[in-house]
């Protein structure tokens, strides 16, 4: 069996569901389809037809869904009820005090369950998991009770300080699973064993609220592959980077939502490995918002502090994604003093871009790609109509070049250049500001306009190397089938490190240990091998935030420790505090299913000679002037081939500029390897 | 004018080394305040004038334009010799009120930046300090009746010479304030977040060259004056007044007046103080670079795309308001003027601008930031404790929504910390965290919600204090909305319930194990009619427990049967109310 594998990576995206599908042969096949909505699992079956294949023949699809962030974002969740500890029913609605925007007192929240199927009961734990107030178990009964009554399809158990001592949720949680017609029942401290009774909380309801939506939706998916012959259970993307088998996703859903980003950056995170390179900036530009994260010596950095919209933060361990609010939709104008701006506004995607002839009547940048030469308007995927080039032109000569007195390229090319300033000040905030030498970064850009951008870009951020991988428009799909299985588990214990018992220190770790191994071993999916990270959270004492350390074993010391956050503290804040005492706050640990390795010089053909691949050429307007580019078919380019800017890359999934003075090599697993000069 | 890409990419690089300061000060600050609250600022200034070029986004709001009067003062007073001039690798020091400050605890550091020699600008942060001494831990005394009673004072004075720290200056610090050792954690942050703009600065002179800047600089301020202008002459021509009231200065029972007669003209504005109480004998007044900023801070959150540096507050004229609290002169106290009197300032614009702008508006925001301090000796542990517990309020009615529940105070961005790690720290236990019902302003739409609080005292002894606002009278609802509720603090003590004599301002106040402390803040204010709200969102309401089945036939003419609107009582109701 294991030979004749064909694997299918399958990424459902707001606008295309793409598939990577490697045969038993080692040979690749892609597709790219609309994404359907509501219902995603047309889409997934459409493309694996469009690859040519049969879900019968598939050994194992890898899925990553939107269908939990999308039914978060727009609040088409399951109707949820709490029950919580008495006198903290509104936890939920009052946040921790906070506006939408720094500036400007206006916005509004609405918690995700309403205040009328949120239920108090008697109990109380203090911070130390003493119990102050027993519980009162018929007042959970009829809670319960009268939720149901009330319509609710998910219960959320959230008690105040059960991180530290959870008998009362789990007692809660009998009482109200023996008569809850579902499994969709969470308790707070099961999902995230963490104090702050908001985000625990939040948390816990996120979970809850989009169980039943990924339930329903992954069972009709495995129902439609089962009928066309794929019995096997689907391994479901995480935002964590790691997978989990859809029979248990369900019950640890909020772990989906935010998992599309996360994957990108585990397929960059596998093509670094191949490559021979550690740390890069990912960069995926779309059409409203780019994705930016970071990975430092080959490990993508790692949050347990996001949020997916104002007033609801999913504190489980996910790969930092940041988003930056500026894409191709990005709006380029004046303001009321006649300053040059591109954005915070975006066109979206309705109307979109004036090119989308969809109604958008003002220039953004995808509208200026296409005015430079930097995007051929006969190849845009989302544009069915021909392009109404003079309609562009004259947006910019309307809104920019007439006012300020320039030409409509110049125009054109002022927004791309400013839009690049702000993009590169959001890299750098989200990124590099966080103590690290853009010198010693590779800029990997993917998604359909990061390869667009990213000479520039790295230019103007100070990085040297810009990567675009093989398939950059399948990016997430190929995350998909490079992901490993993963279980992330954290205790909170937040005592003195020099109070803390080194066996107590010891059984956690070991107890999270063989939990994470007892769900990755349930999965039935083949691991070859599994590894076990354990690490700390920790602070000085007084203060908020938290330091990751990263422990060698279980059975580590005290002094080990402190060590190591010393180390950890003086590396991040160049402050060194010998007087203070560090606190351990959170003990986590990471168990991760190996899969097997895929070999990614697969990706794309080993093409013929250079020359063949050159396919025309075309004048881009770049550095104020005109040039002359060649245009290069990316597929049909030999490895070892060199170009020198300026010239265009083209591929079916993405268009890569080289900006003047630039020049790209095909390294050996065909990735395209640009130095970039300042 | 430069060429315009040119101007758009500096300005973008400016608030980018802003923004980057403000990163790196909270990455790297010690205590909570700065790291987590976020309750510091830095920016840009003029070398010969002090004037703002470009300040970060992630400062906290109140100290918007707040700086430019220390840079101010401090180039004045370089250039009297009344200090050492700046050298290359200085850093200054100062907190005086008087000298372009807020409270004594928002410390600030000044570096001058240097091009071949001659001074570019300076680089200046402020941080809010846990602990500055005086007469009560972390300075927010309500009681104080002179500067001196409310912490150190430091003029402006080198702390850094050469890039060296000054020992000598540092032990005079560390010996006047409480938990001084934590201290030079903070030290080293604000000082080094400061570099961090030092070193990005360079890489901009280096790229466009010292003298573009300069003239960027000039043109970015140009525009910005341009860029506000546009948005005032959006306003109708006309005069408008408003006031607002501080409870009292925490020392004489009475009400502090601000009132503001606002007259636009053009593209113009002019706020008139002068109307406001004289200076009160408690902590309660404000010096005149704070009392700028409130209404800088207040524009700013109405028009919150304008950029922020000199050229903004141009259009803005602000009379000097002087023999008034808002214009406090040594050695008047002035602990509460950036966390609370900023607030009403703010508040008494926003209410004058609700009359010639109201869609753009909100009624008036819970605008306090309810500082609960307790102080004790926690026997369990064989140590004392200082915590601050701070709370939202309930945000007014706008046009389009009801106001936010619990938001933060208008001057602040920071959270409060979770009930769990409260308890974690110290020896209290909450029996409630909750929603105030009925505390938002009746309105077409309604005001948000405040916090229902209440904490209990576990073991040892403790006092508590308290600097609120908004006790005496709520948050004012605007065109025809109803106010929200007023702040309420309670001490449940042996059995026996009192109030605070100030109402929202008291200190010392002595705990017993059991006994406890209860806070109600304020909701926000109304917006509109509330005959015009739609009858089913005050069912909705009511539903959820937001209020009762009386308030909405008594606040908004709605009647219910069974929990739904009775459409035929409620038609009644409402043409007797309106009749």
């Amino acid at each position: 069996m294991a030979m004749a594998r064909i694997l299918a990576g399958i990424d459902v995206g707001g606008t295309f569901t793409d598939l990577l599908l490697q045969d038993a042969d080692g040979g690749v096949r892609i597709a790219k389809v609309p994404t359907t909505s509501p219902n995603q699992a047309d889409g997934v079956l459409a493309a694996i037809e469009a690859a040519g294949a049969t879900a019968d023949t598939i050994e194992l699809i890898v899925h990553g869904t939107t269908a939990t962030t999308n039914a978060v974002l727009e609040r088409k969740l399951a109707r949820v009820g709490l029950v919580t500890t008495q006198g903290f029913r509104d936890v939920l609605e009052l946040g921790r005090r906070t506006r939408p925007q720094p500036y400007g007192l206006k916005g509004s929240f609405e918690p995700l369950v309403p205040r009328e199927l949120r239920r108090e009961v008697a109990e109380r734990m203090d911070a130390s998991g003493r119990v102050v107030t027993p519980l009162d178990e018929a007042a959970v009964m009829r809670e319960v009770q009268a939720l149901l009554d009330a319509g609710c399809e998910a219960l959320v158990i959230h008690f105040l300080h059960a991180y530290a001592n959870p008998a009362h949720e789990r007692r809660a949680g009998e009482i109200a699973r023996a008569i809850w017609p579902n499994g969709y029942v969470t308790l707070g401290h099961e999902l995230l064993s963490e104090f702050r009774e908001y985000e625990r909380g939040t948390t816990a309801t996120v979970n809850a609220a989009v169980q039943p939506v990924l339930d329903r939706y992954l069972q009709r998916l495995q129902e439609k592959l089962a009928a066309r012959g794929h019995p096997r259970d689907l391994l479901v993307m995480n935002g964590n980077g790691g997978t989990m088998p859809a029979r248990l996703v369900a019950r640890e859903a909020a772990k989906t939502v935010m998992s599309g980003p996360a994957s990108g950056v585990i397929a960059a995170a596998a093509t670094l490995a191949q490559t021979g390179l550690s740390n890069a900036v990912t960069y995926d530009m779309g059409g409203t918002s780019t994705d930016v994260a970071l990975i430092a010596g080959g490990v993508p950095e790692v949050s347990a502090e996001l949020s997916i919209a104002y007033g609801l933060p999913i504190h489980l361990p996910m790969v930092d994604v940041r988003t930056v609010g500026a894409g191709g939709g990005s709006i380029a104008g004046l303001d009321a003093a006649a300053m040059l701006r591109v954005g915070p506004e975006s066109a979206g995607s309705m109307p979109g871009p004036i090119c989308y002839g969809r109604g958008g009547t003002r220039p953004t940048i995808t509208d200026a790609n296409l005015v430079l030469g930097r995007l051929d308007p006969a190849r845009l995927l989302a544009v069915r109509d021909a392009v109404p080039m003079q309609r562009i032109r004259d947006a910019f000569a309307r809104d920019i070049g007439d006012p300020l007195g320039l030409g409509v390229e110049q125009a054109a090319e002022a927004a791309i250049r400013l839009a690049n300033v702000h993009m590169t000040g959001a890299i750098r905030m989200v990124s590099l500001s966080r103590g690290h030498d853009p010198r010693d970064f590779v800029l990997f850009a993917f998604g359909g306009a990061g390869p667009l951008h990213a000479v520039a870009l790295a230019r103007e951020i100070g990085i040297p190397e810009v990567l675009v991988p093989a398939r950059p428009g399948l990016t997430n799909a190929l995350g998909c089938l490079v992901a490993d299985l993963r279980q992330d588990l954290v205790n909170t214990l937040n005592r003195g490190l020099d109070e803390l018992p080194e066996e107590d220190i010891a059984a956690t770790l070991r107890g999270q240990r063989e939990r994470g191994i007892a769900v990755i071993r349930a999965g039935g999916a083949e691991v070859e091998e599994v590894t076990v990270l354990h690490a700390a959270e920790m602070q000085f004492r007084g203060q908020t935030h938290l330091l990751r350390v990263a422990l060698p074993r279980h059975d580590v010391t005290r002094a080990e420790i402190q060590a190591a956050f010393e180390a950890a503290y003086l590396a991040g804040f160049q402050v060194r505090l010998p007087e203070i005492r560090a606190v351990l706050v959170n003990l986590n640990t990471s168990v991760i299913g190996r899969r097997r390795r895929l070999d990614l010089s697969t990706l794309l053909g080993t093409g013929g000679r250079q020359e063949e691949a050159r396919i025309g050429e075309r004048p881009l307007f770049a550095d104020g002037a005109w040039h002359r580019a060649d245009v290069w078919q990316r597929e049909a380019l030999p490895r070892g081939a060199r170009i020198a800017g300026p010239a265009i890359i083209n591929q079916a999934d993405a268009t890569t500029i080289l900006e003047p003075g630039s020049e790209a090599v095909v390294d050996q697993i065909g990735n395209l390897r640009i130095r970039v000069t300042a | 004018m430069m060429d315009p890409l040119t101007l758009a990419v500096i300005q973008a690089g400016l608030q980018q080394v802003c923004n980057e300061m403000d990163i790196a000060f909270s990455r790297a600050a010690f205590s909570p305040v700065i790291a987590e609250a976020e309750d510091r600022s830095d920016g840009i200034y003029g070398a010969a004038d002090g004037a703002l070029i470009a300040q970060g986004e992630l400062g906290l709001p109140v100290f918007v334009g707040a700086m430019t009067h220390s840079a101010a003062h401090l180039t004045r007073l370089v250039a009297e010799g009344a200090i050492a001039a700046p050298e290359p690798g200085d850093i200054y020091v100062v907190n005086d009120p008087y000298l372009g400050g807020t409270h004594l605890m928002d410390v600030r550091f000044a570096k001058p930046v240097f091009v071949e020699g001659s001074l570019f600008c300076w680089l200046q942060n402020t941080g809010h300090w846990p602990d500055i001494g005086g007469m009560v831990p972390g300075g927010f005394s309500a009681h104080a009746t002179e500067v001196e009673q409310e912490g150190l004072r430091l003029p402006p004075v080198k702390l850094f010479k050469r890039g060296q720290l000054d020992r000598e200056i540092l032990a005079i610090i560390q010996s006047n304030i409480r938990v001084a050792e934590q201290r030079i954690g903070d030290i080293k942050a604000q000082a080094a977040a400061l570099l961090v703009g030092e070193t990005r600065l360079a890489e901009m002179i280096t790229r466009h060259g010292a003298t573009t800047l300069q003239a960027a600089i000039a043109d970015i301020r140009a525009l910005a004056a341009e860029r506000m202008r546009a948005e005032i002459r959006r306003i109708p021509d006309g005069v408008y007044r408003s006031e607002a009231f501080v409870d009292s200065d925490g020392v004489v029972d009475a009400p502090l007046r601000i009132a503001l007669t606002l007259t636009k003209r053009d593209d113009r504005l002019v706020f008139d103080l002068s109307g406001s109480s004289p200076p009160c004998r408690g902590p309660m007044n404000s010096v005149w670079s704070t009392t700028c900023s409130a209404v800088y801070l207040a524009m700013k959150h109405v028009f919150p795309d304008v950029p922020i540096n000199a050229g903004t507050f141009e259009p803005l004229e602000v009379m000097r308001p002087e023999g008034t609290f808002l214009d406090a002169r040594y050695p008047r106290p002035v602990s509460g003027c950036a966390a609370e009197v900023s607030q009403r300032v703010a508040e008494a614009v926003f209410l004058a601008l609700a009359q010639a702008i109201p869609g753009a508006l909100w009624a008036a925001p819970a605008g306090t930031s309810g500082n609960f301090a307790l102080g004790g000796h926690d026997p369990a542990r064989g140590a004392g404790y200082v915590m601050y517990q701070i709370t939202g309020g309930g945000y007014g009615g706008t046009a389009e929504a009801d106001g936010l529940t619990n938001g933060c105070s208008t001057i602040g961005i920071s959270k409060t910390p979770p009930v769990e790690v409260m308890e974690q720290y110290f020896p209290i236990l909450f029996r409630r965290f909750a929603l105030r019902e009925g505390s938002g302003g009746a309105g077409h739409r309604r005001g948000g919600f405040g916090v229902h609080y209440e904490v209990e005292l576990l073991r040892g002894e403790a006092r508590a204090s308290f600097v609120m606002d908004h006790g005496r009278f709520g948050p004012p609802g605007v065109l025809g909305g109803g106010d929200g509720a007023a702040n309420v603090v309670k001490l449940h003590r042996g059995g026996v319930t009192t109030i605070p004599l100030h109402l929202s301002k008291d200190q010392g106040l002595e705990l017993a194990p059991g006994d406890r402390v209860e806070v109600l803040t304020p909701g926000g204010g109304g917006y509109g009619d509330p005959l015009a709200r739609d009858p089913d969102l005050v069912a909705r309401d009511v539903a959820r427990g937001y209020y009762t089945a009386e308030e909405a036939a008594r606040l908004w003419a709605v009647a219910l049967r069974d929990g739904a609107v009775d459409a035929a009582a409620t038609a009644r109701l409402r043409a007797e109310r309106a009749a």
